[in-house]
């Protein structure tokens, strides 16, 4: 089972509070993650990558075992720590302010 | 007694005020969707417990949102409790799926050089008369999408974008649909205005688009002051009862078009200034118009620090300014263009918003002014619903 963390605004969209659990087949890419997400919550659809070319959005950050994965390609295979469920994928909104 | 609901989007979330005709003592709710921008809101005149709200995020993009019970609750369009019953009953997500027609295309950008087109966000919901199921989206970068299932799914009319798109530019603030008529009486007519396109008029429903800038001057803006399109139209207006009389406040000068738009005259007349966003009708006075000068392009505040709202009684050229209960020192607002509104009581309630979080109602056609609010998050738009 993969955790995911997601970030304040996007809980509650997707009406959930803390992680989410996802069932992910392997191999277990950044790809296949959001995949999984957006096919349990569709709310989600667009608020993590852009709905036609499925590029991730600019303030968007992917986080797994303290590095910075969101400029890895989407086919990149995640650390057996996020796929064995010992530490959660974040996914972060970029700091800002405002 | 008749009621109101002033429908607040902010840069921070929406609100609601409302009160009954005296528009005395005010309730307030909010804000909804904290902590995102709300750029537009606004109810059907078809049935006034429908209210459409365009929420975004420069993070996480554009969500739209539905209310069917007057704002109490909401729900992504396709997501209410009723629709997700069952295993898997979470909101679903094509009600945000804004996607433009066939090849994107390019638009020209800042420095001149063509750029393709980019989904950014709804600016402005603008529902049908009489259907409440059918509404209209003017997003940036600047096209027209309509619903026709109460905001499930949204579908380019593509034909805007062929109308010289690949001249248009963006402004300041970038380069969106920010103003939807719908003429009344003829549902095959609607006027959009775009800064910085200019303003367009479909008489086909949507599927052909033509300019409708004659008489425009843009000297410090174009380079053919003349040109057909490229235009920084900052909001236009009409009453219902005369629905070829078109009143603009352009990026700089105020005009008038008694033929649908085929023609413009300036009626800037003895303004302080006549840089400035919104312009409304008054709804009892279809010849009452308002406008609130703004220094300048440069200097985006009232001028002398003074917030003036202007009212012509003789559809422009004559103006007078309306001061009472405005401030009138130390005032550096500026007021958008979606963010003013007119009721349709007897005496018609005017009201606007400021960038300072001020939202201001004047019962009595403008002679007066009082605060419903003061420290909300800068004002995108203000709409009003008149309620039985």
């Amino acid at each position: 089972m993969i955790r995911v963390v997601l970030p304040f605004h996007l809980r509650n969209l997707a009406r959930v509070t803390g992680e989410v659990q996802l069932e992910v087949a392997e191999p277990v890419t950044i790809r296949a993650v959001v995949d999984a997400l957006e096919n349990k919550f569709p709310v989600l659809q667009g608020t993590i990558r852009d709905h036609s070319t499925l590029k991730r959005r600019p303030f968007i950050r992917f986080f797994a075992c303290k590095e910075d994965l969101s400029l890895d390609p989407p086919e990149t295979l995640l650390p057996d720590e996020i796929v064995n469920g010992a530490e959660p994928f974040l996914i972060v909104g970029a700091m800002a302010g405002g | 007694m008749s009621k109101v609901r002033v429908l607040v989007g902010t840069k921070k979330g929406a609100f609601i005020l409302t009160a009954d005709g005296k528009r005395k003592d005010w309730k307030v709710s909010g804000p909804h969707f904290a902590g995102w921008e709300i750029y537009h809101l606004k109810g059907s005149p078809a049935d006034p417990n429908r209210i459409y709200a365009s929420q975004s995020s420069g993070w996480f993009g554009q969500i739209i949102q539905r209310s069917d019970d007057g704002g109490k609750t909401w729900n992504t369009p396709g997501s209410s409790a009723e629709e997700l019953k069952g295993p898997g009953g979470f909101p679903k997500g094509e009600s945000n799926k804004f996607v433009y027609e066939g090849k994107v295309g390019t638009h020209k950008w800042y420095d001149g050089t063509q750029h393709p087109w980019e989904f950014k966000r709804v600016w402005h919901v603008e529902p049908s008369l009489t259907n409440p199921d059918v509404a209209y989206a003017g997003v940036e970068d600047a096209a027209i999408f309509k619903t026709a299932d109460g905001g499930k799914t949204w579908q380019e009319l593509s034909g805007l974008r062929k109308a010289k798109g690949n001249l248009w530019q963006p402004g300041a603030g970038g380069m969106a649909v920010h103003t939807i008529l719908l003429a009344p009486k003829n549902d095959k007519r609607i006027y959009v205005a775009i800064s910085a396109g200019g303003c367009f008029r479909t008489d086909d429903g949507g599927k052909t688009w033509k300019p409708i800038t004659s008489g425009l001057k843009s000297q410090f803006e174009l380079p053919d002051p003349d040109a057909e399109v490229g235009h920084c139209v900052h909001r236009i207006a009409l009453h219902p009862s005369k629905p070829d009389v078109l009143f603009m406040q352009k990026h700089w000068d105020v005009l008038r078009s008694d033929n649908a738009g085929d023609q413009w005259n300036e009626v800037s007349g003895n303004l302080p200034t006549d840089f400035g966003f919104p312009i409304d009708v008054n709804f009892n006075e279809p010849e009452t118009i308002y406008v609130v000068p703004i220094t300048s392009d440069s200097l985006h505040y009232p001028p002398e620090g003074k917030l003036r709202v202007y009212r012509s009684k003789s559809g422009g050229n004559e103006w007078e300014p309306l001061t009472k209960g405005l401030p009138q020192k130390n005032c550096y607002v500026n007021v958008l263009r979606d963010a003013m509104a007119v009721d349709s009581l007897d005496k018609c309630g005017i009201y606007f918003g400021t960038t300072g979080g001020q939202v201001y109602c004047s019962a009595n056609g403008g002679n007066s002014w009082n605060a419903i609010v003061r420290d909300l998050p800068a004002v995108y738009s203000v709409e009003v619903q008149t309620l039985p």
